[in-house]
Parts: structure tokens; sequence; C-alpha cells
């Protein structure tokens, strides 16, 4: 398909006609929802050799969204990261403010070509949500998103969004009252009224066709940064860095660069408050496979198959599931996965912050906090591009609270503790 | 030793002989405590269940409406184990005699692995499962497990399955077949959809021998004579799961459950 923008994986290996990567990904669905998954794969598969759908996708991901998406060299930063060049793949500048964009525009569009009228989406930071909702204003559809309740609190300004963009939030009760348990009720509104509604899933994780489905919306990604990198460094990187909660933003970046064997593959996974004090949601690091929302991956569980309660500062990636394609790059060793705390991930923000001016969202924080480790590692002949998937807008009051900035006192002081800090943490 | 596929068939063709459905009841384990589930599943048979369901819970119940998901809270709150599901399904059948199956989500079986998990299902006299988000393409593994076990593996069909589907899972179900009233969550409702005589009828047409019997929403006695019209089993969970919420105490919810089957036998047998 001649696009530039939408980029479908060419019929590789994975997944398998069955939706299979390796022995990750499969269709583990209620009854009551194969025949809308399998319509979701039918008119995908028709959309992807329709250039009617190329055309009209490629002119909303660059008159609306503002496609492509800049990338931008961060000296001042790159010089706590061992010295090392990096650059960052700014999908924060997307319209919305994160890459959820691609993917949501691309599903909005097989909406209308299904005939439904109806969407529904769960949002975890909100980032998906706020997508999700400008996408239904743009086409006219109904639209509820479903939140956990803490994750309504800790991102109160993106439900200000949704609402104000005419979705219905609503805020889940059950569970651990995140992620995963607005993704619960998510299923469960849809297996209820099926006939007109689809359901917008918001990352690489779910029934197939979902996680190859929401990949190639999201390939554009690196396709756009393997590009710019070349022009810009004349070569290709050593590592591509993001973020993984359910995996859409890395697997976007990582995907044009998979048959590059030099590029080293790196996803970020949250650490919370350590991976051995159990708070933490780093699947792929301490997880093991199982069957999570309609797919086999890595999966945070007890012995008996319950899934445990994740932790993450960030709402984004508090999420005990993994997108199958990610456990296969793991399994495979093409991917390297590694863990970042809350405190790292909140160091690495206020760094770019203040180094670049550039706020990101506290789930790429974990992106360049391992890109500050991976730096080191390399020296200062490394060249590194990270996915800056969002802005940080949202996390404001998180991030004061973090960093007690609602404290007027502490104000005055800022500015040399901040030099000595930003020093320590580059140690 | 061998699962209780055969005793479930039995009681299944002894209902349709004495001209009427059977009434199957679901109850999860651990709930409210794993002795107290026992004392249940053996209430609603001793009020007239010719099947129970045991529900082994999980913390993602996607399927299950508020009730049956505040009951899996609480049984996983009190620290539910798959032993503790094993032991409600022995008790239940050696009091009674009659068949006894689990219902539940993939993932504790896959976890706890296929294998150990039928070994010990059909020792404890275990009749078979459902499990309804295992789509008959992910069974295979299942399946020759359960076969070898003699257990039977009960398949979901909805009212959105095509009959091309339909054909696919009665040939490979076994047991019985567990018609989805309508398109939703586990829960109780003030109708039973229209689409549940249609989809009975549509399973009928596969030419399974297999009996089909209908779950989702139906509460009362009425609602089970309108089903037991046209299908071979009645299915019911949330109306009795509820009844144990909303007692004040465990030996009124015992009582509650046990005229609730009453009723609901009756409807069985006064088919309209």
């Amino acid at each position: 398909m001649p696009s530039d923008f939408f980029i479908p994986d060419p019929a590789g290996q994975v997944p398998t006609p069955q939706g299979y990567f390796g022995a990750f990904g499969g269709k583990f669905i209620p009854e009551a929802l194969v025949a809308a998954v399998d319509e979701v794969a039918v008119e995908y598969d028709k959309a992807k050799h329709d250039p009617e759908f190329a055309r009209e996708l490629e002119d909303l991901l660059v008159n609306y969204t503002g496609r492509p998406s800049s990338l931008t060299e961060v000296p001042r930063f790159a010089e706590h990261a061992g010295g090392a060049r990096v650059f960052l793949k700014r999908e924060d500048l997307n319209h919305t403010g994160s890459h959820k964009i691609n993917n949501v525009l691309g599903q909005a569009l097989l909406t209308r070509r299904m005939g439904k009228t109806r969407v529904i989406a769960e949002t975890g930071a909100g980032q998906h949500g706020v997508a999700t909702a400008t996408a239904c204003a743009l086409f006219g559809l109904d639209c509820t998103i479903y939140m956990g309740e803490i994750d309504t609190e800790r991102q109160a300004l993106n439900v200000a969004r949704m609402r104000m963009l005419g979705a219905e939030v609503v805020a889940v009760k059950s569970g651990s009252r995140t992620l995963k348990d607005a993704i619960n009720e998510a299923f469960r509104d849809w297996v209820a009224n099926v006939d007109r509604t689809h359901y917008l899933f918001g990352t690489v994780a779910g029934p197939h066709p979902f996680p190859a489905m929401v990949r190639d919306f999201h390939r554009v990604i690196g396709v756009e940064a393997r590009r710019q990198i070349l022009e810009r460094a004349g070569r290709l990187p050593d590592a591509a860095v993001a973020c993984v909660g359910g995996g859409s933003n890395a697997i976007g970046l990582f995907h044009a660069f998979i048959p590059d064997d030099g590029v080293r593959l790196i996803g970020c996974e949250p650490a919370g408050h350590g991976v051995h004090t159990g708070e933490h949601a780093a699947t792929l690091t301490a997880g093991e496979p199982g069957i999570l929302h309609g797919s086999r991956s890595y999966v945070l569980q007890d012995d008996e198959g319950q899934i445990t309660e994740p932790y993450s500062i960030s709402a984004g990636l508090d999420y005990p599931g993994v997108g199958p394609e990610h456990a296969y790059l793991r399994d495979s060793g093409r991917g390297e996965y590694r863990a970042v705390t809350d405190d790292q991930a909140m160091r690495a923000l206020r760094l770019l912050s203040r180094t670049e001016g550039i706020i990101p969202a506290i789930e790429s924080a974990h992106a360049l906090a391992g890109a500050l480790e991976v730096g080191r590692e390399l020296g200062p002949d490394g060249l590194i591009v990270v996915n800056l998937s969002g802005r940080g807008d949202k996390d404001m009051d998180t991030a004061a609270r973090y960093f007690g900035l609602y404290d007027t006192d502490a104000e005055v002081a800022a500015d040399e503790t901040d030099t000595a800090e930003i020093e320590e943490d580059a140690k | 030793m061998s699962g209780n596929i055969q005793l479930l068939s039995d009681t299944l063709a002894a209902a349709k002989a004495e001209g009427r459905s059977a009434l199957i009841a679901y109850l999860p384990a651990g709930f409210p405590t794993v002795d107290g589930g026992i004392d249940a599943v053996k209430a609603v048979f001793d009020g007239g269940a010719d099947v129970v369901e045991v529900g082994l819970p999980h913390s993602d119940p996607v399927l299950d409406g508020p009730v049956i998901q505040t009951a899996d809270d609480i049984a996983l709150r009190g620290g539910v184990r798959i032993a503790d599901v094993m032991r409600t399904v022995r008790e239940g059948h050696a009091a009674t005699g009659k068949p006894v199956l689990v219902m539940t989500y993939w993932n504790p079986i896959d976890r706890y692995g296929v294998e150990r998990f039928t070994a010990e299902l059909a020792e404890a006299g275990g009749a078979g499962c459902i499990l309804p988000d295992l789509p008959v393409q992910e069974s295979g593994l299942w399946r020759e497990h359960a076969e070898k076990h003699g257990l039977a593996t009960v398949f979901v069909v909805a009212p959105s399955s095509r009959d091309a589907r339909l054909a696919e899972i009665t040939a490979a179900g076994s047991g019985f077949v567990y018609a989805a009233s309508l398109m939703g969550v586990t829960g109780t409702r003030a109708s039973v959809g229209a689409q549940a005589k249609e989809l009975v009828g549509r399973t009928r047409n596969t030419g399974t021998p297999l009996p089909v019997c209908v779950g989702l929403g139906v509460s009362d006695a009425t609602q089970a004579a309108e089903v037991a019209g046209f299908a071979d089993g009645v299915i019911v969970g949330s109306a009795f799961v509820k009844r144990m919420l909303d007692a004040p105490d465990h030996a009124t919810g015992l009582a509650a459950v046990r005229e609730l089957a009453g009723e609901l036998a009756r409807g069985v047998r006064a088919r309209t």
C-alpha cells in the first residue's frame, strides 16, 4: 500500500492466522464475542488492502494528528547519559498529546466501516481515553470510557477532557480499581452491547487480531524514526528504548527495527517501589505465562492463576499483563526488558523538564530513565532513540505531590538543590 | 479413577424421561466459607437441583455480573484454593450421588496444569467442566485430558453464534450444551430473552444428541417453567448467590437456597 503513514507489517511469520506469536497470543474469548472479534479481523484485513482506507487514514494522520512527529536531539539531557547521543521520537506532539491517536483513528475508521455507532474503550492514564473520545467527537460516535476509580483520581484532568469531548466516563470500582479492572468492565459492556458497539482496544494485547492490528497502526512511529535517525545521525541507533505497560508505543517504535540486528530493542517496565517489594507492574521481568484479557502472554499471577494486583506511580503502566508480541520478543531474545522504579522515572521526568524544556508523561519517563542507564552502558559513541510517547500535563498533580511543588516555601531553594540532585542522579 | 460424565448424561436423560427439564444450580466454592459453600451445594441438591456447577472463583471474572463478582471476592479474600474446590466437588457428590461440575475461567486451570486438574477432578467424583472463556479452537489440550479422565466438556453457545459455529461447538462438546439466553454477563433479569428459544432451536438443528440447557438471567419458578418449555435444562446461578448474600446469617442463607431450589424444581416440572 503506497502510504507513508499506514504501513502494516508485510505478512510475516507472526502472528499465525490463529494469532500466535510463537507460544503467545491466540483468542481466549467467550463465545458471545467470537462473531464480533471475527468481524474486526475480516474488516481489518479488507481495510489493509483497500487504498481508500490508507488514503483516509493518511489524511487524518497528516492533517489532524500532525504527522510525521519530530525527532528531537536532547544534548543537555544526554550529558547525563554517559555522553551518548539521545534523540526523542516526539509522539507527545501528536494531537491529544500521545501516540494513542495513531491506533484510535485507524480503529475509528474501521468502526464506521463496520456500521457500528458506539465505541467503548478502557483507559489507564487517560491518554487512550482522551484519544478515543476525540475520535468519537470527530466521527459522531457515542463513546463510553471505562477507567479505574483510582485512575480517575490521579488523572482528573484527563477525565475532564474526556467529558468535555462528550464521552461518558465510568469509574470502575471493582478489583484493584485500575487499568485491568477497566478492561474487565469494558468486556462486560461489549458482551451485552456487541451489536452496535466496537471495543476500541488501546494496546497491543487482547484477543487476535488486536495485538497485530494495533501494532500495525503504530508501526508508523518506528518507520518514521528509522528514516529520521538515518538522515540526522547517518546511521542506525544502537538502541531503541520505550516504556512498556501493555506495550503499544514500544511495539510501534521497535517493529521497523526488528530486521536491523544491530539495533537493541529495550523495553522499560514499571518496577514501582522495586521488583523485590512485590509492588510493581514489571510483567516481563517478574511474571509467568498465562491468559489475561483474551490472549496468552506473561502475566503477574499467583501459583493458582489468580491475577495479582499491580502497582506503578504511572497509571498507564499499572497493568499485570503485556502484549503477546513482547512476550515473543523477550523469549526469542530479540527484545530486552528491564525494570525502572517510580523514583528513577520521576527523576528522569524532572531532568528532561529542566535540561530540555520538555515535560514528559510519567509513562515515557520510564523510557527516559532506561535511556540514561543504556547511555552510560554504551558510552560516548552510543546512539539512542527514545519514544517520548506522551506529554506530562496530565501528570502535574502527581508530580507536584511527588516533588513537593505545592509547598511554596520550597520554591526558593529549588534551583541549587536541583542541580545537586541532577548531578547525583547522573552518577 | 474415571470422572462422572456418564452420571451427568444419565441424570439429564432421566429428567427427560420424566417429561421435564433438569434443574442445574451454580454456586461458587469458598463462599461464604469453604465449609459454608459445601453446605450450600448440599442444600440446593436437597431442595431439588439435579446437577450443581461449582464455581472456581477467579480474580478477573469478565463474564460475571456484580452478584457473582461479590461472591468471588469474598471467597478469594477468604483464601479459597483449588484444593478447596476439589473438596467441595467431592463432598457435594459423595453426600448426594448426584453430578457436580466445575465452572471457571481458563487461566487457573492453565496455571495449575491441565493433567493435574483433570486427574484430581475425576478423582474427586467430578462430572466435567464449563470453561466460558476457552473457545473450541483453543480447547484441544483440555479436551484430550478431559476425555482421558471421563469428564464432560460443556461449551457455551450464544445468540450471536452462527449456525456453522454451532455445528463445530456441538461436535466438540460433551455432557450438554450451555445455551446463553441473552448477550450479557451473569445476573438476574426481569425476563428471559426471546433469543433463548431461537438459539435452542438452532442448536438442536445441528443434529447434536447433546441436551441443550439454558442459562443466564433465570431467577424464579415462572422463568424456569418458561425455559423448561423449550430446553432440556434450566441453569440458575446469580439468584442462588443473591439469596446467600442477602441472608443475615448462614443458616438463613442455606434455608433460602434450599427453598429457591424447591421453587425452581417445581418450575421445571410445570412447563409453560
